[in-house]
């Protein structure tokens, strides 16, 4: 049988995208490339190319886009952004479609490991008491504490923390 | 707004692993008549959790500037990630009224609000524009007239542009001006400006050590004796992982990497014990045979 293979599409996508906070101006994109030609990330990876992010966007290939591994390689170091000519904020559009995914539940373990341990201590690492008896011998003050549980109240209703403190 | 007091916000990795880079600049900004005083209480300045909930990033760096306004004073941090989501949220819900009746909605369940009413700044920021060249310049009593070294500035002191406002992200110029202060001639390389890859360790370390390689050979190309660092972040991709690359990729480099409070902290006088020089990884003894402390 010829069966062609048809990219699910989903026309509102873009729209989704547009009305949060960094990714106003996807649709000004014009596929010059310069964001991939000057990301860090493109230079080394086989597979992580941001202007074919921002066209999938477009297009409205949401799952795709969501479930794409590559989405979680971006560096952040806003490069495309600040040299973007049509003012897309691609590293902020990036950044949209994690928080996205990851309200799919498509977040790498390393980011839920880190806001539980946020919730717990205020730091997003678990210092080892070995380096707090350090900070002592070193003469540097004892380091501050985090207030659990108001952190945690202050994060409540938050998408993404309360499925990681509801997982827990 | 000038001041010398300010609360410092330490941020999760510098406790973490990173401790030369706080005891030598606690260290410079004592010689330098710099006040800090410590935050009451602390959470992550939220960053780590951008790319999952920026809803929890704006919460958790909105927490902070609320606790510095009842304070009263401005942040100073050393990393450049905290300076860079501090400084954008703060501008973010001044500016933005919807944004932060939103934030403040959960804030007041703990008894906190952002009213939008103080500063938060990078140590670098804070070298030059409140401590200012000439004082610096005052301090140093053993010129590193004998060093040649490199810099990296990181990305999230100056990118992105719009929100930061500090220096030239593409043509930096002020950590270069902080070196030569010390006596230190600092040397142009290829991709000054690129990042070190640090932000995609744990999803990809190869992507990310290949980025910092690819810096270590530039600086290895101009024959820097040291490649000096303001952010706790890109020092462990080339100090703590410069072993790592140079196994990984069949390299040698040898290159010391030091925080510039250490490069300062030698030209201020301060003997390199008193500036955690233990703490780095990459051997710097020839770098201190070169400059006389053995
Ligand atoms: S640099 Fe801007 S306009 Fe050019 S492809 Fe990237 S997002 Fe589109
Ligand atoms: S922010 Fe991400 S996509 Fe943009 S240049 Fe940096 S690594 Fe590439």
């Amino acid at each position: 049988m010829n069966e062609r293979e048809t990219v699910k599409s989903d026309p509102q996508f873009k729209y989704e995208v547009s009305k949060m906070h960094g990714g106003e101006n996807l649709l000004r994109c014009f596929q010059c490339g310069t964001c991939t030609s000057d990301c860090p990330i493109a230079k080394f990876s086989e597979t992580y190319r941001p202007r074919q992010i921002i066209r999938m966007v477009q297009f409205g290939m949401k799952d795709d886009v969501l479930k794409s591994d590559t989405l979680w390689l971006c560096a952040s170091c806003f490069t495309c952004t600040d040299r973007c000519p049509q003012d897309v904020e691609v590293a902020s559009v990036i950044r949209v479609l994690r928080n996205l995914a990851a309200q799919q539940g498509l977040a790498p373990q390393m980011f839920k490991d880190q806001c539980a341990s946020i919730m717990e201590s205020g730091y997003a690492y678990r210092i080892p008491e070995s380096r707090l008896k350090k900070r002592e011998s070193t003469g540097l003050p004892p380091l501050p504490k985090g207030n659990a549980e108001s952190i945690c109240k202050s994060l409540k209703g938050v998408d993404f923390v309360d499925h990681v403190q509801g997982g827990k | 707004m000038t001041t010398n007091k300010y609360l410092i916000f330490l941020g999760c990795a510098i406790p973490y692993r990173v401790a030369a880079f706080e005891i030598s600049a606690r260290k410079i900004l004592a010689k330098l008549g710099v006040d800090l005083v410590e935050m009451p209480e602390f959470n992550c300045c939220g960053l780590p959790l951008d790319p999952v909930s920026h809803e929890a990033m704006l919460i958790l760096a909105a927490r902070n500037l609320a606790l510095a306004e009842q304070k009263g004073l401005p942040i100073i941090t050393l990393c450049p990630g905290c300076a860079g989501t501090l400084k954008k949220v703060n501008r973010l819900l001044k500016e933005d009224k919807a944004s932060r009746e939103e934030v403040n909605k959960h804030l007041r369940e703990v008894g906190l609000e952002f009213k939008g009413t103080t500063d938060a700044k990078h140590l670098m920021q804070v070298l030059i524009e409140d401590v200012g060249l000439e004082k610096i310049k005052d301090t140093v009593v053993k010129p590193l007239t004998m060093l040649k070294v490199a810099e990296h500035n990181g990305c999230h002191i100056l990118r992105p542009k719009e929100y930061i406002g500090f220096d030239d992200p593409e043509d930096p110029k002020t950590l270069k001006t902080l070196i030569e202060a010390t006596g230190a001639k600092c040397l142009d390389y290829l991709d000054e400006t690129e990042c070190c890859g640090a932000p995609s360790v744990g999803i990809s370390d190869k992507v990310a050590l290949q980025l910092a390689r690819d810096k270590l050979n530039n600086i290895k190309m101009v024959s820097a004796q040291a490649l000096i660092t303001i952010c706790p972040f890109c020092h462990i991709m080339y100090d703590t992982n410069e072993l790592r690359i140079e196994k990984m990729f069949n390299e040698t480099y040898g290159i010391p990497v030091l925080h510039y409070p250490q490069l300062l902290g030698l030209a201020m006088g301060i003997k390199p014990e008193e500036l955690g020089f233990s703490e780095l990884k990459v051997n710097v003894s020839d770098l201190m045979k070169q400059i006389g402390e053995v």
